[in-house]
């Protein structure tokens, strides 16, 4: 795979074309997004494991665009429509339900709203999942501050256990059969439930020797000085952090919430940057933020910055009408726009190329 | 490099020290065996070397363990990491990045080492190890001798002087493991590593050993020596010393090597004593397949049977036929599709093409509760048959899975397991124990057709004879028999029948003496020896002999 593209960049990429997702309702434009993303994944994922959540994440997205339509037929929507498509029995609630409606007509618009706002919904899983399989999750931990790399390796370590707990269970249930019992069915899942949290402690002591014998959590000396700057600085700045949120969030706090949260953030990052000094650990070929990363980062940003402004300025291509229903159009400016998120389909190295 | 000092380790809650006055010392530069039978703590041992005894295990250990120079008592397993490298029984649960490059690096990346020293290990280690063609692999893809040839090679790039292993070949079919011995002794010569490693397969490992430490019984002093000295008493042996103590040769042989030089006398007495009773030379065979009677229905067939997971083809146009009292052993590489082909007789493992039939039923469209009268499998890892928290208990699930009369069960664990109580809990059997456990439960439905997938994995010499002891009964009895295993001494012991399976595919079918004494990997140490003769095992030796000489 040669040295693949820096993790960070692909995810930023991918939350670009989600937040580019985000400022419109337009079908269109929300396909062609879908369409980018899916395009760039198909041509530069890597064969791994995880990479191949991207149709789990497809599914998801239908999967709520399904639920989205379902509740706005079941549900009733708030949008005012006209064309009624078809009427459900309408279910009586009782008073203190007021408000609620279930059953009744199901118009075109609302549906059409839902359509849409789904889709949006679903475009962002779509981007989401793409991340998830251009990137190696446990790669993006090579660019953790050294301070968190240790909790960053417990969790990475306690995501590899779901897929380990799962080939478990489908063998214990397998082993059933040979006991010539049911394979099938819940019963059956509950009562190898506890062979298998058994096995899958078991499991983790074994694998926390193994990293101990490996020296995992070799510390340094460092002198308490520094220490205790540290303790100071983290906890400091993470008050300042929450303090200065709360002055962003409250109406009357806005004077002093920008400067205390820059302060509290700063004082953090020190923290975290002094605390690095207690770990030893060194990194095996990191990542580098090349050329290629920025050009990938670039287009995202580009499709999210050109989306935004567009839907400044022409909010109604952007937002096609629900009511009246009208069609919606393609606006040039913007789908051109989202085509430059293609742009990493040819600057990202190719996987499947041996270098 | 080792040293112990009277050490004794004695785990929280038991009464008695599981080791007991373990003084010896490892020089550096050696390959060190530890032997003995299961149970008799070699874990332990080598687990206080790399100080997870008792830092991670709790419990107390007297007396002094040092590893280069540090004590194990005031050094913890992550302060030891740099001189000692572990590799334990299973290497999947050692790994902790996914991908090859990754995992050689991250031992290193925790001792703090210069990315360009790191950077230059890494590659050192891939083509030391051989493994440059896999640098961007999954861990997960890998087959079983590559896995542990990463675990091995994870902690080598630390560069430890000493490399502790718990069983490193017993997982392996013959060709990995050799690939992985081949590997440690290019360690100990080139890298002057000092290698301390406990195996029960003695017959691939004794040969590379410079010195053996015994671990006779639970709680006994162990026993140092020059493997020839201390194989002269101990307890387990491989079959090339076992043939030097019945024909009396001293030393005795370690190598297959040095057997056959001094095997030109055993070889003439056994052609004279065949002679002397007038059977022909190739009696041993005769005697081993089933008398001729008439011709049986088979117990189970294979019809060009095709299976495919995961887009890889795990079986390709299989046939096979399983006939009433024989015994079947299905040989093969790691991976070569052994334990789906068993599976699909119990249909676990639907058949993508072809047929499979048990009799008259097919398998994975018959109801479980009929299917434990057809077949039983026990599966590699016999604990996932076993769900009660006393063996009684699991003995009247048993009986009423199967439909057995009340006690039928137990009856068959007193057979197999003389000596074990009822309120014994079946996680505190040993290895040997639990097998016979999961055979018993299996039993308990009479099934005829027996499936057992590598039931010698972490067995120890005594439990395989006893295992090999109830099977013989068994397939006397009329059961058919069918093993996956690596274990080629165990298929010289009972097979009739060999099938090898290469890449999912027969690539041999015939009777066990004619398939392994034409392979080289898959003949057993006696073959090897008595070639041209063809006796498979030391058994079969003794019997030809006239009992004087076999004193």
């Amino acid at each position: 795979m040669g040295r693949s593209l820096h993790p960070g960049a692909w995810w930023l990429w991918a939350l670009c074309l989600g937040t580019a997702a985000t400022r419109t309702t337009n079908p269109l434009l929300l396909a062609l997004l879908i369409a980018v993303s899916a395009y760039v994944v198909a041509t530069r994922r890597p064969d791994t494991p995880w990479s191949r959540s991207y149709g789990a994440f497809v599914k998801l997205a239908l999967a709520v665009l399904l639920i989205r339509l379902l509740f706005a037929t079941l549900l009733g929507s708030p949008i005012p429509g006209t064309r009624i498509l078809f009427t459900l029995p309408e279910a009586a609630l009782p008073a203190w339900a007021q408000g609620i409606r279930l059953g009744g007509e199901v118009t075109a618009e609302a549906l059409t709203f839902a359509l849409y706002d789904g889709l949006k919904l679903a475009t962002l899983l779509i981007c989401v999942g793409a991340a998830n399989a251009l990137a190696n999750p446990s790669r993006l931990l090579k660019s953790l501050p050294g301070a968190l790399y240790e909790t960053g390796v417990a969790v990475v370590v306690a995501l590899t256990f779901a897929p380990h707990l799962i080939a478990d269970v489908q063998r214990l249930r397998a082993a059933r059969r040979l006991r010539g019992r049911p394979d099938k069915g819940v019963r059956g899942l509950l009562q190898v439930g506890l062979p298998v949290l058994e096995g899958a402690l078991e499991r983790s002591v074994s694998l926390a020797a193994a990293m101990d014998a490996r020296g995992y959590g070799r510390t340094a000396q460092v002198p308490a000085a520094v220490r205790r700057t540290t303790a100071a600085l983290t906890l400091g700045g993470l008050l300042g952090v929450c303090a200065g949120t709360y002055g962003l969030l409250t109406a009357e706090g806005g004077s002093y919430g920008v400067p205390v949260l820059l302060v509290g953030v700063t004082a953090a990052l020190a923290g975290l940057k002094l605390g690095g000094r207690r770990s030893l650990r060194t990194r095996y070929r990191p990542d580098r933020w090349d050329l290629r990363a920025w050009l990938v980062v670039a287009s995202g940003v580009a499709v999210a910055a050109l989306l935004t402004v567009a839907s400044v300025r022409d909010p109604a291509a952007l937002h096609p009408g629900v009511v009246p229903l009208v069609a919606p159009t393609l606006p040039l400016w913007p789908a051109a726009a989202v085509l430059l998120g293609l742009l990493p389909a040819f600057v990202a190295p190719d996987p499947k190329e041996p270098s | 490099m080792i040293r112990f000092e009277d050490v004794s380790v004695t785990y929280d809650g038991a009464a008695e020290p599981t080791v007991r006055g373990v003084d010896f010392e490892v020089p550096e530069g050696e390959l060190v065996l530890l032997a003995g039978p299961s149970g008799v703590g070699k874990s332990t041992v080598l687990g206080a070397v790399s100080g997870l005894v008792p830092h991670f295990t709790g419990g107390t250990l007297r007396g002094r363990v040092t590893v280069a120079g540090r004590d194990t008592r005031t050094h913890k397993p992550r302060e030891l990491a740099d001189v000692v490298g572990t590799v334990g029984q299973d290497p999947l649960s050692h790994f902790v990045t996914d991908t090859v490059e990754d995992e050689l690096a991250y031992g290193m990346e925790s001792l703090g080492l210069a990315p360009e020293v790191m950077r230059r290990r890494v590659e050192e280690t891939l083509d030391l190890l051989g493994l440059a063609a896999l640098r961007d692999r999954p861990i997960a893809t890998l087959s079983g001798g590559q896995q542990q040839r990463v675990a091995i090679g994870s902690v080598l790039t630390a560069h430890p002087s000493v490399l502790v292993l718990d069983e490193p070949t017993s997982a392996l079919d013959p060709a990995a493991a050799e690939e992985v011995l081949a590997v440690l002794q290019r360690l100990v010569h080139d890298l002057g590593t000092t290698v301390l490693m406990a195996e029960h397969r003695l017959e691939r490992v004794i040969q590379y050993a410079d010195q053996v430490v015994l671990l006779p019984s639970p709680g006994a002093a162990p026993v140092l020596g020059s493997p020839a000295e201390v194989m002269a008493v101990s307890p387990v042996y491989p079959p090339v010393v076992a043939l030097g103590r019945l024909a009396g040769w001293t030393p005795l042989p370690m190598t297959v090597r040095d057997a056959r030089r001094r095997a030109g006398d055993l070889k003439q007495q056994l052609e004279n004593a065949l002679k002397g009773r007038g059977e022909l030379r190739d009696q041993p065979q005769t005697r081993r397949t089933r008398a001729p009677s008439e011709p049986h229905t088979p117990v189970g067939a294979l019809h060009s049977l095709s299976v495919t997971r995961a887009r890889i083809q795990a079986l390709r146009t299989i046939d096979l036929t399983i006939t009433p009292g024989e015994t079947v052993a299905l040989m093969g590489r790691n991976g070569a599709g052994k334990s789906t082909l068993l599976n699909s007789l119990v249909g676990l493992v639907k058949p993508s093409s072809g047929t499979v039939r048990l009799g008259e039923a097919v398998p994975h469209r018959t109801a479980p509760r009929d299917l434990v009268r057809k077949v039983g499998l026990v599966p590699q890892e016999p604990r996932d048959l076993l769900y009660a928290d006393t063996v009684a208990a699991e003995c009247a699930a048993a009986d009423k899975d199967a439909g057995a009369s009340p006690g039928t069960c137990r009856a068959l664990v007193t057979e197999l397991l003389p000596g074990v109580t009822d309120d014994t809990h079946p996680r505190d059997l040993s290895e040997g124990q639990r097998l016979a456990l999961a055979l018993a439960v299996v039993l308990t439905a009479r099934p005829p057709l027996l499936l057992l997938d590598e039931p010698t994995r972490g067995l120890d010499y005594a439990a395989k004879a006893r295992l090999v002891a109830v099977l013989r009964g068994l397939a006397a009895e009329g059961h058919a028999i069918v093993l996956a295993t690596h274990d080629v001494e165990l298929a010289a012991a009972i097979a009739h029948r060999v099938v090898l399976l290469a890449d999912g595919e027969v690539i041999a079918d015939g009777p066990t003496a004619d398939v392994v004494v034409s392979s080289p990997s898959f003949a057993p140490q006696v073959t090897k020896i008595l070639a041209p003769q063809q006796w498979l095992t030391v058994s079969q030796v003794r019997a030809a002999l006239p009992p004087e000489a076999a004193s």
